[in-house]
């Protein structure tokens, strides 16, 4: 479902949507099952005239497995949950596939600032390329990002990457991520970081490897 | 099984030779029962600020950068300060002085059989040191500079520099408010914890106690084990905020995250804090209605007190993507998933109550099952957020405000409804109008669904929080999703118009509801012995209580009644 | 103005109800100064430099008033045992002479602060200062709080009255001193 309200653009964003899907299947299963019992109880044994209540403890065996046997299974669930959780986890968080390039995120009240690998592929040497509020990469290519920020918290928040990192003053962070799909999309500041915190937008522009070629060649104008 | 050791002073009659004058009974009360009254005044009183304050805002959700009727247009920083003390509100002054501090003062002497709770003076006292906070936290919205805005989390450095928040003193003042709320509740709970423990009538043994005795006792205890930690955290922003040190500015070599960790250490267990009082009132409520015993009281003490005690190792579930090392988090979504299943146990027991019943709807009953019904989409939504794989994405949208506002309001308002429809007969002597209560039911249930689940969909479009205007994010800005906002905004206007219906229903049966018998719907606690309202003493010196059987014996076979009070000999 | 509830005379559980009020405040006081001192620790292993600003802290002064504390404690031990007895003269005697020791604690402390600050080391020089008067300015707050206390029930023991009062805040006075002697060794040791 996540697909149909954006686009999936990097590399790890179908094993995320796709965890989604695992999760809902075992959520609203279960919530059905509970749902489902109470509003039956409510009606089996709403008030009819002279028919008392029964008197019940919960001790009752055969009545204690209607809570001790889902109360398994929904352990069983949540071992497959907790499974999904961490596989995907692991692969965006713990794991750092080598990178082709390596960018520079800066975060500060209120904009964000990028520094980009220039033609020599090298992050830090001197035909790097400064921009403010707009990212840009190659679709295809690994990127390992280095995340600081300037003054507060702030949080580096790609939805169409389903990828979120918090930046933290006086730190440097490192991530990763593969765009999968060309196109320009939102960058948002997912950390509550001032009055500015609404006006926090940024860009990202994924293009493919000549069309990025094209952009480097028209910065050093 | 417990003794009335006789010490100078116990027949309090003698000493209260005198009426009290109307300060001493309104305003500075010993009595159990107006110091409850206090805090519930005072807490729905708040209600109307943080229900305000969201109508502002969402107002400026749905038709961005227009006026808003009664507040004007919101700027960013106006935004920001609308929704730290919407939060902020809701949860320190409205939930917990309601859910806890009222309902507990009012009801945990008189559901065990006692006068009063055992320290009257220290009672009136945690009321005063929250009157104060009120008036701080009031304060601190007009203060030069504005409210602080800084998310009712206030993570430092934000909220600890004022170059940064600038809201230098808005910032000092909130916390102030908040520091001294938790001193009111750290007083207070002293009073529920000792009278329950100690004061229980004769005969009273630990599972002849009605669970929302037992509920808000566990809920007291998880704060006080909780916010310490936290409050030396709140004892180092001030510094920082006032006396330039740097416990969180890593300029200094302090640490931001120190911040959160104190924070949520906290916070989690204090959302328990504030459900397992509204979970000891359904449960109250829903024996009484189907004329049932709980499925397994036990079992269910033991899935609250398992679910306190592994409240304290799920907290930074709220940090996954905070910049902590990616393998705690881990554990984290072990403990976090697995606390879903003590609390899921007792929701299960609750339905299971329901089995065999003989079901009356009357309105606190709705209220109930309403908690019951809709509490369960909060608790199953929280798996999502829980599953750190999922959170990377899900963190810092709207899906969260949809999960905790699916917990939250059950808890603060449903839970409220549930005890204050129940138990109005007994705290005014008065019935409310049930045809009433029933229209306020289906006009707060169903926009509660029609606010939050759009949300769910803006979340899952990964529109994130606390930002005042979307309009700056093309992916967020689309016709479809701009509608969401407006059906939640418009869903509000519609909650908020049936609040009315309550408030007048709430006033006007005070003043001129039928009045009520002792016992309006034959339940067998303790507090439905004597009259409504109970006299000063809650029953003649003379004339206490003594139990005899458990709280929930109804529809025992072979009696006539389908109810068996508590203190009628066997 | 004695306004005591039935409920005050009850006990379900066999101990007296004041007893487990101050038992409850103990443990509420435990959890604030746990976590403050939790997070003295951590930065203190996060941060190796924090040995040479600890180097400054006055050993003798740290010491002396922990033998004060110490002597204060046996002092309000005499005291609930004279109350125990019955003798509430003698109670309130010896609750008077722990808080005159509470006193010097507190002269102690003024000294050794004023040297301190006067040499630079205030709250805000570098974060171990920032803790170290945090904590300890904390505890110290606590220590008057319990002097006031003590005072008070000084008073009503001399009288002869709420004798289990002597008991209760020496409990309360007995917590002070262990919160000490957890920050003497952190805070003055450790270098």
């Amino acid at each position: 479902m996540i697909e149909n309200l954006l686009p999936q653009a990097s590399s790890y964003a179908g094993d995320i949507d796709q965890l989604w899907l695992i999760l809902s299947v075992i959520i609203w299963f279960w919530f059905a099952c509970a749902q489902g019992m109470f509003f039956w109880l409510l009606w089996r044994y709403r008030y009819q005239e002279g028919v008392p209540a029964e008197y019940v403890t919960g001790n009752e065996k055969h009545l204690k497995r209607w809570i001790t046997i889902p109360h398994a299974l929904i352990i069983l669930c949540d071992l497959v949950v907790i499974a999904g959780a961490m596989r995907v986890w692991y692969n965006v968080k713990q794991d750092l596939p080598e990178a082709d390039m390596t960018i520079r995120v800066v975060s500060q009240q209120w904009a964000w600032s990028f520094v980009h690998p220039g033609p020599d592929g090298e992050l830090d040497t001197e035909d790097d390329i400064k921009t403010v509020d707009d990212l840009n990469l190659v679709v295809g290519k690994t990127y390992h990002w280095k995340l600081e920020s300037r003054d507060v918290l702030h949080s580096f928040s790609i939805p169409v990457f389903r990828l979120k990192q918090d930046a933290i003053p006086g730190r440097e962070i490192t991530g990763w991520f593969k765009p999968t799909k060309t196109g320009t999309y939102d960058i948002q500041c997912a950390e509550m970081c001032g009055i500015g915190h609404g006006i926090m937008a940024a860009h990202v522009v994924i293009r493919t490897e000549d069309e990025h070629a094209a952009w480097m060649a028209s910065q050093s104008n | 099984m417990s003794e009335a050791v006789k010490i100078e002073g116990h027949d309090h009659h003698d000493d209260h030779h005198h009426e009290p004058t109307f300060i001493e009974k309104w305003i500075f009360p010993l009595d159990h029962k107006f110091i409850g009254m206090q805090y519930l005044f005072t807490g729905m009183f708040m209600a109307l600020f943080g229900g305000f304050f969201v109508y502002a805002f969402r107002m400026q959700l749905a038709f961005p950068g227009m006026s808003v009727p009664g507040f004007g247009t919101v700027s960013p920083a106006e935004y920001n300060m609308l929704i730290t003390n919407h939060g902020s509100v809701m949860i320190f002054w409205v939930a917990m002085p309601v859910l806890i501090a009222a309902f507990g003062n009012f009801l945990i002497p008189l559901m065990i059989g006692a006068d009063d709770m055992v320290f009257p003076k220290l009672n009136r006292l945690s009321y005063q040191l929250f009157f104060i906070s009120v008036l701080i936290l009031m304060a601190s919205w007009f203060v030069e500079g504005g409210g602080f805005g800084g998310a009712w989390t206030a993570y430092p450095p934000l909220s600890a520099d004022a170059n940064y928040s600038m809201t230098p003193l808005g910032s000092s003042l909130w916390l102030l408010a908040v520091a001294v709320e938790f001193a009111a509740f750290l007083v207070g709970g002293i009073n529920f914890i000792t009278t329950a423990m100690n004061s229980r009538a004769p005969g009273m043994k630990a599972q002849d106690v009605p669970m929302t005795v037992w509920m808000i006792c566990i809920a007291s205890i998880l704060f006080m084990a909780s916010v310490g930690p936290l409050i030396a955290g709140a004892i180092m922003l001030f510094f920082d905020q006032m006396v330039g040190t740097g416990f969180f500015d890593p300029r200094r070599g302090g640490d931001p995250i120190l911040w959160q960790h104190l924070f949520w250490f906290f916070g989690h267990p204090e959302v328990y804090v504030v459900l397992l009082p509204a979970c000891g009132f359904v449960a109250d409520v829903i024996t009484v209605f189907s004329r049932k015993k709980l499925f397994g009281y036990q079992t269910i003490l033991y899935t609250a007190i398992g679910t306190g005690s592994l409240s304290f190792f799920v907290w930074a579930h709220h940090q996954f993507v905070a910049g902590i090392d990616p393998r705690m988090a881990n554990i984290f979504t072990v403990t976090t998933v697995l606390i879903s299943i003590p609390i899921a146990e007792m929701m299960f027991l609750f339905i299971a109550t329901l089995y065999g019943g003989s079901i009356r709807f009357t309105t606190p009953m709705l209220w109930a099952l309403g908690f019951i019904g809709e509490f369960l989409i909060g608790g199953v939504t929280g798996i999502y957020l829980g599953a750190s794989g999922m959170d990377i994405y899900f963190h810092d949208t709207y899906f969260v405000i949809a999960h905790f506002h699916y917990t939250f309001f059950p808890i603060a308002f449903i839970g409220t409804f549930t005890a204050l429809t129940f138990w109005f007969p007994k705290m005014f002597g008065r019935m409310m109008n049930d045809t009433l209560g029933k229209v306020h039911f289906w006009g707060t249930i169903i926009p509660l669904n029609t606010i939050f689940i759009p949300l769910f969909v803006l979340g899952a479009a990964g529109q994130h929080r606390r930002i005042y205007n979307y309009n700056h994010f093309p992916d967020l800005s689309t016709p479809d999703l701009q509608a969401l906002r407006i059906v939640a905004t418009v869903s509000l206007l519609v909650l908020i118009a049936f609040q009315a219906v309550f408030l007048f229903n709430f006033f006007y049966s005070i003043i001129a509801g039928e009045k009520a018998p002792v016992n309006p719907w034959k339940s067998n606690t303790l507090e439905w012995t004597t009259s409504s309202p109970p006299p000063h003493g809650n029953w003649h010196p003379d004339d206490m209580p003594k139990v005899y059987r458990g709280p929930y014996e109804y529809s025992v076979p072979g009696r006539e009644d389908d109810f068996w009070p508590q203190n009628e000999p066997a | 103005m004695g306004f005591r509830p039935i409920a005050n005379t009850r006990s379900a559980t066999g101990i007296m109800t004041a007893k487990l009020a101050v038992w409850w405040l103990i443990a509420s006081e435990i959890v604030i100064f746990g976590g403050l001192l939790a997070c003295y620790i951590m930065h203190r292993l996060a941060h190796h430099e924090w040995a040479y600003y600890a180097v400054h802290t006055n050993v003798i002064a740290g010491a002396t008033n922990t033998m004060i504390l110490l002597t204060s404690s046996l002092f309000a031990v005499l005291a609930h045992h004279a109350a125990e007895q019955g003798d509430g003269k003698k109670a309130a005697r010896n609750l008077l002479i722990t808080c005159g020791f509470g006193l010097g604690f507190l002269v102690v402390k003024s000294i050794e602060w004023t040297t301190e600050i006067q040499h630079g080391y205030t709250i805000t020089a570098n974060t171990f200062w920032s803790f170290y008067y945090t904590a300890a300015g904390i505890h110290g707050a606590h220590v008057i709080v319990g002097m006031l206390c003590m005072l008070w029930v000084a008073n009503t023991a001399r009288q002869g009255k709420d004798l289990h009062r002597v008991e209760n805040v020496g409990l309360y006075w007995h917590f002070v001193d262990l919160v000490w002697i957890f920050l003497f060794p952190l805070l003055y040791i450790a270098k």
